[in-house]
């Protein structure tokens, strides 16, 4: 047997050594550094050097470390990077707000680095345990992020529900791993896989299989797991709600395909129906709840829960170009949401708390571009062409009416129509309604470039999107297809 | 350099130009305006003569320049029950058509953009002008230059924009913003038979590039599995045509273009009259292998074409705004290209939109001095003398006058000349006489326009006092002038001496564009192409000039002096007259029919609502307050209609969503519970 440990797998896991370092680094500066707002800046250089890492990386592809424990293939790195532009623009919207709420501190930065540190593991781990401790890094880092309003009780309620619902979420996925542990005698996930062909769909494997889907399912926020985003997304500071809407969220899904895809693959005809079910009981409540909300968060919390339905359609399809849509769409979230989430962060200023439909508006008199930019994104989540999000959907309908699951998609294509109404709600709110106090709005210069970069990403993919294909086609190419 | 492959630096150069002009113009000033916006245009141009003078060296006139796969949408199913793959690339096409093309309106499109220098001087939003002319043609260049119909479409799409900006330029004006409204509804209803059409091609063929259908569809013929005469292609002739009546203004879609003259006239001169208005005919050329396997759609477009050159020539008749002669003048040319597209002489309608650019875009230019000079006075009956006041405009568009009438040599003869000889000897006699009758028509309402605009006294108001236009604005009018007066000569008809010109250059350039055999014509083209016809087509030619030189006579005798003839014939034939200035009432029926029938079902569906509501009030008024509640509840949802009590049914489903969610996290783990429970449940059984 091969030595457990060798020392070119330090190389491995370089950048995720470069974020603890970055991470650790930061609780020795919150101690010295008297203006906490730099600190800010030391995280976007921890991402920073992680990204080069990852780009150094890049041709160990389909490398294993640690005894097969973490893999190091295209598909994590697309994931990895796709984090750390997430956290980088978390960065650039964090950096003011926390100032307003008047909770500037060096461990928000670091807490953020150590979860992104957990979501690499979570994209990269190759075997059940490395990708368990993986997510509960994020997961403990994230606990503490949404409480991190500590003199507001809501903030607090949504740390500790998040936390208690997390906890026995994990639970839950624990008892699968262990079942499937006992099945297979290992937690490698492709040994795994022997053990659950060879032995076929019996109750246990089929427990072990609804199990580990439930632990993941609470994770992306399916129904009917999904209880705890709207609260935990309105308590939470709106900038770490914005992190969880599409790191977080994306780093789920990266341990959920591998696990789904390779983990309990040969299960696949057994669960098909089950993420069917899942799927579109997800995209409809999501959609029907957000209708009626009056709080923009929790609107979008409602409207990331559908969104989530809509990619497991692509893991529904199973096939190729399922693959690139579901790795494609979450891409895509992630900029158009956080642009949007960039908006709602900017409105939060000294007494105006900014999470009110009615704070929007008139915005469009108050800060055209803002507005626009708003109408952007709300156009772009709702699918509509030539935006990112049109694209996005386009390749998940593509990949499920392919495969002959038109009964599914029938039923999402009405969801988008459902969509458009209440994310145009919050434009009708911009530019129709009188504004409801005078003055214009001003950005700050952290969420202006956020702003601008998720702008632009979301009207190139959407005119141009072959680059962004091509870069989905890759990641998914050495994924088991069906 | 390879400027064929740097092709799509052409449209590239003014939509800089739009964003530098459109955010930065403003700060900036008019100076900067000017140098951005003639300069992109300029730009424009010169790449386009070094593109084509390299496509002419080439052995194959032929070239594509591929940029990026644009949409890659997978595949899709196609009419053979095939699949084919959706894979639009934003490619570049240049090839004799396209070149003809771009070279005009990148190049009156630069004089044009230089004369509004003059034109739009002071005006509010000037940098918003050149922007939006910018932006115009970029759209133009893109549809001319793309090489399938999907980036064609979007060209015509943008066309379509900026011609309804900048036709409601004047925004603080009424009238501007419903011309531009009408013009949007017009093209609208076009561009549905355009998408229609485009739709048709990928369905028949599985590609929207143009040499991918046009090898489609001749590995078709060839294999036999397309014959001439196909439904198929009727019907996407049709479809593609009513996109072309939009945008080319021909019957029934006609009347937007005359009201389209509330923009700024240097805007009429480039959009409504030298180049997007030809875009429609541009598109039947560029289809014409499509319009060979179908004689009844050909057949159709001929009619349509002669018959809006008729409607429009004998509205022009009795107009007396200087821009509304010239938008009905432009209509009825219009028709005439089209009428040579739907008899098979497609070079010959690319000729006559090449020289009919030129010369109406002169005639508009000059109108527009004559505005410029009036102060803003339209009205011809407020003219009168200005030959010697404004003598560099009188004499330009006196040359533009004599070239659309007919007149050889210059360009308009060669190009209607052309298209009338080929409807005789294409078997439509009767479309014939019609075409020489609007040519007489032609002469007859310019020279009425020149003659009521320059000569006799002035009947212009006493404070008015005309002065010529500055350089800015004259030179480009001398420079379409010398284009009027030449432009036909490339084109000389067979019947020329040989020591003049051999052949006609410019079917000859054109030919492999519209090489298309449709297996059977051939033969018998090519018989008919070695008789020898030189004396008829010359007894034809006299013909049609005796015909202008009667309706410039008519003008002449009718008009050159003050008289009140024209007052008397009005007199006697006032029911005609009537018909002619209410320009046969069409606007009025639209509204009748279109407008008015729209609202009158809105209507009739509310009455029926409110009867229906009503009548629940009323009764339940009688009832118990519960119920008259619940009526206000039936009430609300029928009157605000079907769209706001679908939006509501969906929205009070999210009440038991809403109730499910507590706030109590031992309630959401009960849920995680049971939806495990009921998940595994669901596996086991």
């Amino acid at each position: 047997m091969e030595q457990f440990f060798q020392p070119q797998d330090l190389r491995a896991i370089a950048p995720e050594l470069a974020l603890t370092v970055f991470g650790l680094g930061l609780l020795v500066l919150d101690l010295i550094v008297p203006d906490k707002r730099k600190l800010g800046y030391w995280a976007l250089a921890g991402v920073a050097s992680a990204a080069i890492l990852l780009f150094l990386n890049r041709n160990l592809d389909a490398a294993t470390a640690y005894g097969g424990q973490v893999v190091v293939d295209p598909f994590a790195d697309y994931f990895k990077l796709m984090f750390l532009l997430a956290t980088g623009l978390t960065v650039g919207l964090s950096m003011r707000y926390l100032d307003v709420e008047g909770e500037q501190h060096g461990e928000y930065y670091a807490l953020l680095l150590f979860a992104v540190m957990g979501m690499m593991f979570m994209a990269g781990g190759a075997d059940m345990v490395t990708l368990y401790i993986g997510l509960e890094t994020m997961a403990i880092a994230t606990y503490v992020l949404v409480g991190f309003l500590r003199r507001r009780p809501r903030s607090n309620e949504a740390s500790i529900k998040y936390f208690l619902l997390g906890a026995f979420s994990s639970g839950v996925l624990l008892y699968g791993m262990s079942l499937l542990y006992g099945i297979s005698g290992s937690t490698n996930l492709v040994e795994i896989a022997d053990a659950l062909s060879r032995r076929g769909a019996d109750p246990v494997s089929l427990i072990a299989m609804i199990t580990v889907s439930a632990g993941m399912f609470f994770k992306i926020g399916a129904v009917p797991f999904h209880q705890w985003t709207p609260d935990a997304y309105e308590g939470a500071p709106t900038s770490v709600t914005a992190f969880m809407s599409v790191a977080v969220k994306a780093a789920s899904f990266a341990m959920l395909l591998r696990i789904f895809l390779i983990g309990i693959g040969p299960l696949r005809e057994q669960w098909v129906p089950v993420l069917a079910a899942v799927a579109v009981t997800t995209i409809t409540l999501g959609n029907i709840a957000a209708l009626r909300q009056t709080n923009v968060k929790r609107l979008l919390a409602y409207s990331s829960i559908s969104h989530a339905g809509f990619v497991l359609l692509g893991l529904i399809a199973g096939n190729r170009t399922g693959m690139v849509a579901v790795v494609l769409y979450l891409f895509i979230y992630t900029f158009m949401n956080l642009g949007a989430w960039g908006v709602v962060v900017a409105l939060r200023r000294g007494n105006v708390i900014g999470e009110n439909v009615e704070d929007l508006n008139g915005l469009y008199s108050r800060n055209p571009v803002a507005a626009v930019a708003m109408l952007i994104f709300m156009l772009s989540l709702a699918g509509i062409p030539p935006t990112a999000g049109f694209i996005a959907k386009y390749h998940l309908f593509a990949a499920v009416i392919e495969t002959g699951h038109v009964n599914v998609a029938v039923v999402a294509a009405l969801n988008v129509a459902i969509g458009l109404y209440y994310y145009m709600r919050l434009v009708v709110a911009m530019f129709m309604a009188e504004p409801s106090e005078a003055g214009s709005v001003g950005f700050s210069r952290g969420v202006t470039s956020v702003l601008v970069i998720t702008l632009a990403l979301t009207i190139l993919i959407g005119v141009y999107p072959d680059w962004f294909i091509n870069l989905a086609q890759d990641a998914t190419a050495t994924l088991p297809v069906f | 350099m390879n400027f064929l492959d740097l092709l799509y630096l052409i449209p590239l150069f003014p939509l800089a130009g739009f964003a530098v002009n459109g955010l930065f113009g403003k700060r900036l000033g008019p100076g900067f305006v000017n140098a951005v916006g003639c300069g992109s245009a300029l730009l424009a141009f010169v790449f386009s003569c070094l593109a084509v003078l390299q496509l002419v060296e080439q052995e194959e006139p032929f070239h594509t320049n591929t940029v990026f796969t644009w949409l890659d949408a997978g595949s899709a199913l196609t009419a053979d029950g095939l699949l084919a793959e959706f894979s639009i690339n934003w490619a570049f096409y240049l090839d004799p058509l396209s070149a003809v093309m771009v070279l005009f309106v990148t190049g009156i499109g630069f004089l044009i953009h230089v004369y509004s220098i003059g034109y739009m001087a002071g005006e509010d939003g000037y940098y918003r002008f050149f922007a939006y002319l910018n932006l115009f043609m970029f759209s133009m260049l893109t549809l001319i230059l793309g090489s399938n119909y999907l980036m064609m479409f979007i060209g015509w799409e943008g066309v379509g924009l900026c011609s309804y900006l900048l036709i409601g330029y004047y925004i603080a004006r009424q009238s501007a913003g419903d011309a531009a409204k009408k013009a949007f509804v017009a093209n609208r209803v076009g561009d549905w038979g355009l998408s229609i059409g485009v739709m048709l091609i990928f369905f028949t063929f599985g590609t929207l590039e143009f040499t991918g259908v046009r090898a489609a569809l001749a590995d078709g013929v060839e294999s036999g599995a397309f014959v001439a005469g196909d439904a198929v292609f009727l019907a996407i002739g049709i479809a593609l045509f009513i996109g072309a009546c939009g945008k080319s203004a021909q019957i029934p879609l006609y009347v937007w273009l005359p009201d389209a003259m509330e923009g700024p006239t240097p805007v009429s001169a480039l959009i409504h009259a030298a180049t997007m208005v030809t875009a429609g005919v541009y598109m039947l050329a560029r289809s014409n292998f499509l319009y060979q396997m179908s004689p009844e759609a050909m057949m159709v477009v001929a009619v349509v074409g002669a018959a809006t050159a008729l409607l429009a020539a004998t509205i022009a008749l009795v107009q007396n705004d200087i821009k509304k002669v010239l938008a009905y003048s432009t209509v009825s040319q219009l028709g005439y290209m089209v009428l040579a597209v739907g008899v098979g002489a497609f070079a010959t309608g690319i000729f006559h939109v090449f020289t009919h650019a030129l010369f109406k875009a002169l005639l508009f230019l000059g109108a527009g001095s004559v505005i410029h000079a009036m102060h803003h006075e339209q009205d011809m009956r407020k003219m009168g003398g200005l030959k010697d006041k404004i003598p560099v405009t009188f004499w330009t568009m006196a040359i533009g006058t004599v070239a659309i009438a007919g007149i050889p040599p210059l360009a308009g003869f060669f190009s209607k000349d052309e298209i009338l000889y080929l409807t005789l000897t294409g078997g439509h006699p009767v479309l014939y006489a019609v075409g020489l009758f609007v040519a007489g028509l032609t002469a007859f309402y310019m020279f009425r326009m020149l003659f009521m605009t320059f000569f006799g006294e002035s009947r212009a108001d006493p404070d008015v006092h005309p002065h010529e236009s500055p350089r800015v604005m004259t030179v480009p009018l001398i420079i379409l002038a010398v284009g009027s007066i030449t432009a036909g000569w490339i084109g000389l008809p067979a019947w020329t001496p040989d020591f003049i010109a051999a052949e006609n250059h410019f079917e000859h350039f054109l030919e492999p564009v519209f090489e298309f055999e449709t297996a059977g014509g051939a033969a018998a083209e090519s018989a008919a192409v070695e008789e020898d016809h030189t004396l008829e087509e010359v007894l034809l030619a006299l013909l049609s000039v005796a015909v202008a030189g009667i309706g410039i006579l008519t003008a002449f005798t009718m008009y050159y002096r003050a008289s009140d003839r024209p007052r008397r014939l009005a007199e006697r034939w006032k029911t005609a007259y009537a018909l002619l200035a209410n320009k046969y009432y069409v606007d009025e029926i639209y509204d009748t029919v279109w407008v008015n029938g729209v609202k009158a079902a809105g209507t009739g569906l509310w009455r029926v609502d409110a009867r229906v509501v009503d009548g629940g009030v009323n009764g339940s008024a009688r009832l118990t307050v519960e119920s008259a509640l619940g009526s206000r509840w039936w009430d609300r949802w029928i009157v605000d209609g079907a769209v706001r009590f679908i939006g509501g049914f969906v929205d009070t489903l999210s009440w038991p969503v809403r109730l499910i969610q507590t706030g109590h996290a031992q309630n959401y783990a009960l849920l995680m519970v049971l939806g495990v429970l009921i998940l595994i449940g669901y596996v086991l059984w």
